[in-house]
């Protein structure tokens, strides 16, 4: 149930053509203009009719998803983004990982769901919500909505005061307490991504990395039987194919901010 | 004016260098704080606000209590006040460099500070409180500075000075509703998502902020010969006790609201600071120390011939300074964070150096209050 | 002017102290720094030449990657059209460090030179290392 490569390369090839000639030379000489704000598409200096049309999205098939495939997703995206581990729970980074069906769906759990759903590992991460409230509460637009959905992370101008965290209702972001290359000591670093620097935040950012190269999420790309990634804006995706035909979850959906990481049950 | 705080008695300067050590204890601690990151701190994952973010919520409040001597003196020509508005805004101008600094020791990276400036973002609180938080300092540094070198000249201060008078007052209710609104308008934080944040920050701070103040102006009483008047001492004791009830009160609807609803999220914070969630219940006597003292306050001053004897004000004071500090300066924003998203519970200790720098920045409130003091107190004794 | 003679002193030792940076460095000699091009991908490119041109590269790159950084990080704009009409892939660590692959011998030559020791790009990101995981 992996993405469908043939029509995901054509959306990226297309995104990629409208970002880099149309307007790409012009912008570099306005730097500044596209920093989107959450709630205003794009931002300021794009005209809607120009957006990409697309809308990031994942979903988890909890039956499929067990100790092993949490362990492996893990594995790769703590190598592929450099994520310090410290042995002690205080200074915990974390961008994915697994945690019980009560954890990840406090506040909304059903008792008297099925035992075996009940032991299985849900896969967290950052919902990438089409209303993050951790965008809103950002005094320096550190982290900020892309066009395409993804809330991304600029780690140049956070300062730390960790709002974000505090306005985050998921519990999706870490912040760096100590120097992260302490915790990477004696591991394989990626040398094509950063680490971070003590005293920022951090947190899942979709591998964006990634998808501006074509290329999907690497958790989904370990587990494409687990995890499918695709565009919610296009009716005929994949991803809208299998939220057709399952029953999905989405965590909190009570408080509007429209998780767009979607469990499959 | 500012020399006058270069004479003392041997009694000054050693408070004065008593003040320096606790300030270079702390300081260095922020040295060793800012090479090795914040996980010096207790703080975690889970409780990412600690002590500082606490200490900054109360002491806004301490500083938004001058406006109840502000109000009834310009607004209302309550003429008993006249003597010891200063000391109120005055107190204001400590609070808020302290409120200041918190957010300073707090910040993983203080050198990028500024780009809170760079890149401003008016959809974020932060970006409103910083600018309330420094427009209250300035307005009471002109307000207060002002003031006293016109009575330094025996001339009445200058007119223009008025407009910012007029203009700290709704400033001041704005710095402690601005600070609620970082709170209050979190999705997920139940114990926060309430819509009397802003009030109950209110009625706390015109219960801190008028009690210590009613501590200090009897401590200046004491150790000098300024005289601050017995009326209005009694008229800040009954503003003190007000509010206080109004707090208590405030409180009490938080409850309600919570527990009559029976829903599980809105009760869950509640829970852990009065009663323990999962097991954990390391609050639970703060919680209610807290509301004993608050409680025993008020009935002090509620009795007149108990509020009118200075011992018993004493410990009305102390007990209803101590209450709101437990209840806005521990429970709060800890509670706020217990349980965390996914329902765990993590407690929070906070190790030696996080209470030596929030110490240093006491000590740096102490300093500055004490400077200003005994500059208004030397000026009234040269005219006197 | 009350207390002169305090005054004056006092201000002539702040502006001294103050100061001492710039006049003890005066009439030294230092030679300026020759941040070495020898590395195994330079060596390989038929034509020698950076994303830009050389002199516009050494007054602007510190500008020139605040400009890159924001394109990729905020605006996803990972692809770099230059003025001769090459197109290279934003990154830092992936572009420009891959062919200055010596940055001790390059980088910090001249950072340490110019007094900018150590630009803390490197806290985050990272330095080429060889096949020992020394850095480079």
């Amino acid at each position: 149930m992996s993405m469908d490569r043939r029509e995901f390369i054509k959306i990226a090839g297309i995104s990629a053509l409208l970002g880099i000639t149309g307007k790409g030379a012009f912008e570099l000489l306005r730097p500044g203009d596209l920093d989107a704000f959450e709630g205003q598409e794009g931002g300021a200096g794009l005209r809607k009719e120009d957006l990409p049309k697309i809308r990031w999205g994942m979903t988890i098939d909890v039956k499929k998803c067990d100790g092993q495939v949490v362990q492996k997703v893990r594995g790769v995206c703590d190598y592929l983004h450099n994520i310090p581990h410290f042995n002690n729970k205080k200074d915990e980074v974390k961008w994915i990982w697994g945690d019980t069906y009560e954890h990840a769906f406090a506040d909304g759990a059903n008792e008297y769901i099925d035992d075996a759903i009940k032991e299985l590992p849900f896969l967290l991460l950052c919902n990438h919500c089409d209303h993050p409230p951790c965008v809103r509460v950002c005094p320096t637009r550190a982290t900020f909505k892309r066009p395409d959905g993804i809330v991304a992370m600029d780690y140049h101008r956070c300062i730390g005061c960790r709002f974000c965290m505090a306005a985050c209702p998921f519990g999706s972001r870490s912040f760096n307490w100590r120097d992260p290359r302490e915790g990477l000591k004696g591991r394989k670093l990626n040398p094509e991504f950063p680490t971070r620097m003590r005293g920022v935040v951090e947190k899942c950012n979709f591998c964006v990395e990634r998808i501006d190269k074509g290329q999907i999420p690497a958790c989904a790309e370990a587990a494409p039987e687990v995890m499918t990634f695709g565009n919610l804006a296009d009716p005929n995706s994949n991803i809208r194919q299998v939220l057709r035909v399952r029953t999905s979850l989405r965590r909190k959906i009570e408080l509007g901010t429209e998780p767009f990481v979607f469990y499959l049950v | 004016m500012l020399e006058k705080a270069l004479v003392g008695s041997q009694r000054y300067w050693g408070w004065i260098i008593f003040l320096l050590a606790v300030i270079g204890v702390g300081f260095a601690c922020w040295i060793y704080q800012l090479n090795y990151g914040l996980g010096i701190t207790g703080m975690s994952r889970d409780i990412s606000w600690g002590v500082y973010i606490a200490q900054f919520t109360y002491f806004v409040g301490v500083a938004a209590g001058a406006v109840m001597l502000v109000i009834p003196k310009y607004l209302h020509h309550y003429q008993k006040y006249a003597n010891i508005v200063i000391f109120g805004e005055f107190l204001a101008i400590a609070a808020v460099v302290m409120c200041l600094l918190f957010i300073i020791v707090d910040i993983g990276q203080p050198q990028r500070m500024l780009n809170v400036l760079f890149y401003p973002t008016p959809n974020s609180i932060l970006f409103w409180d910083m600018i309330v938080l420094n427009g209250y300092l300035a307005i009471n540094i002109i307000v207060g500075w002002n003031s006293l070198l016109a009575e330094r000249k025996h001339v009445p201060p200058p007119a223009w000075i008025k407009p910012f008078i007029y203009l700290s007052i709704p400033w001041a209710i704005s710095i402690h509703t601005v600070t609620a609104f970082l709170y209050a308008g979190l999705p997920g934080r139940h114990l926060w998502l309430t819509a009397i944040m802003a009030p109950r920050f209110l009625a706390s701070a015109f219960a801190a902020g008028p009690s210590l103040l009613i501590l200090l102006l009897l401590l200046v009483k004491k150790l000098t010969r300024f005289e601050p008047g017995e009326e209005a001492i009694q008229s800040v004791a009954k503003t003190v006790c007000y509010a206080q009830i109004a707090n208590m009160f405030f409180l009490a609807l938080e409850f309600f609201t919570a527990f009559y609803s029976n829903i599980p999220g809105h009760m869950s914070g509640l829970k852990y600071l009065f009663f323990g969630l999962d097991g954990y219940h390391e609050l639970v006597p703060w919680m209610w120390t807290s509301i004993t003292f608050g409680l025993f306050g008020i009935l002090l001053l509620l009795i007149p011939p108990l509020r009118r004897n200075h011992t018993f004000l004493v410990v009305a004071c102390a007990s209803i300074f101590f209450s709101t500090w437990v209840d806005k300066g521990v429970g709060l924003v800890i509670g706020g964070f217990i349980p965390n998203p996914l329902e765990q519970v993590t407690e929070y200790h906070p190790t030696f150096p996080e209470i030596a720098i929030a110490t240093a920045i006491w000590a740096i409130g102490a300093l500055i209050l004490t400077i200003l003091y005994k500059v208004v107190v030397s000026v009234r004794q040269e005219n006197a | 002017m009350y207390d002169a003679n305090k005054i004056i002193p006092g201000l002539v030792i702040f502006v001294g102290l103050m100061t001492v940076p710039i006049w003890s460095a005066m009439g030294r000699v230092v030679p300026p720094p020759k941040p070495k091009l020898d590395t195994p991908v330079i060596r390989e490119l038929a034509e020698k030449k950076c994303v830009e041109g050389k002199e516009f590269m050494k007054s602007s790159h510190m500008q020139f990657l605040i400009t890159w950084r924001d394109e990729a990080l905020r605006k996803g704009k990972r692809v770099y059209i230059n003025s001769r009409g090459q197109k290279y892939y934003v990154s830092l660590q992936n572009t420009c460090m891959k062919c200055h692959s010596n940055k001790k011998e390059f980088c910090d030559r001249c950072h340490n030179y110019a007094g900018v020791e150590d630009p803390y790009c490197w806290e985050c990101h990272l330095a080429p290392r060889d096949a020992k995981g020394n850095e480079l």
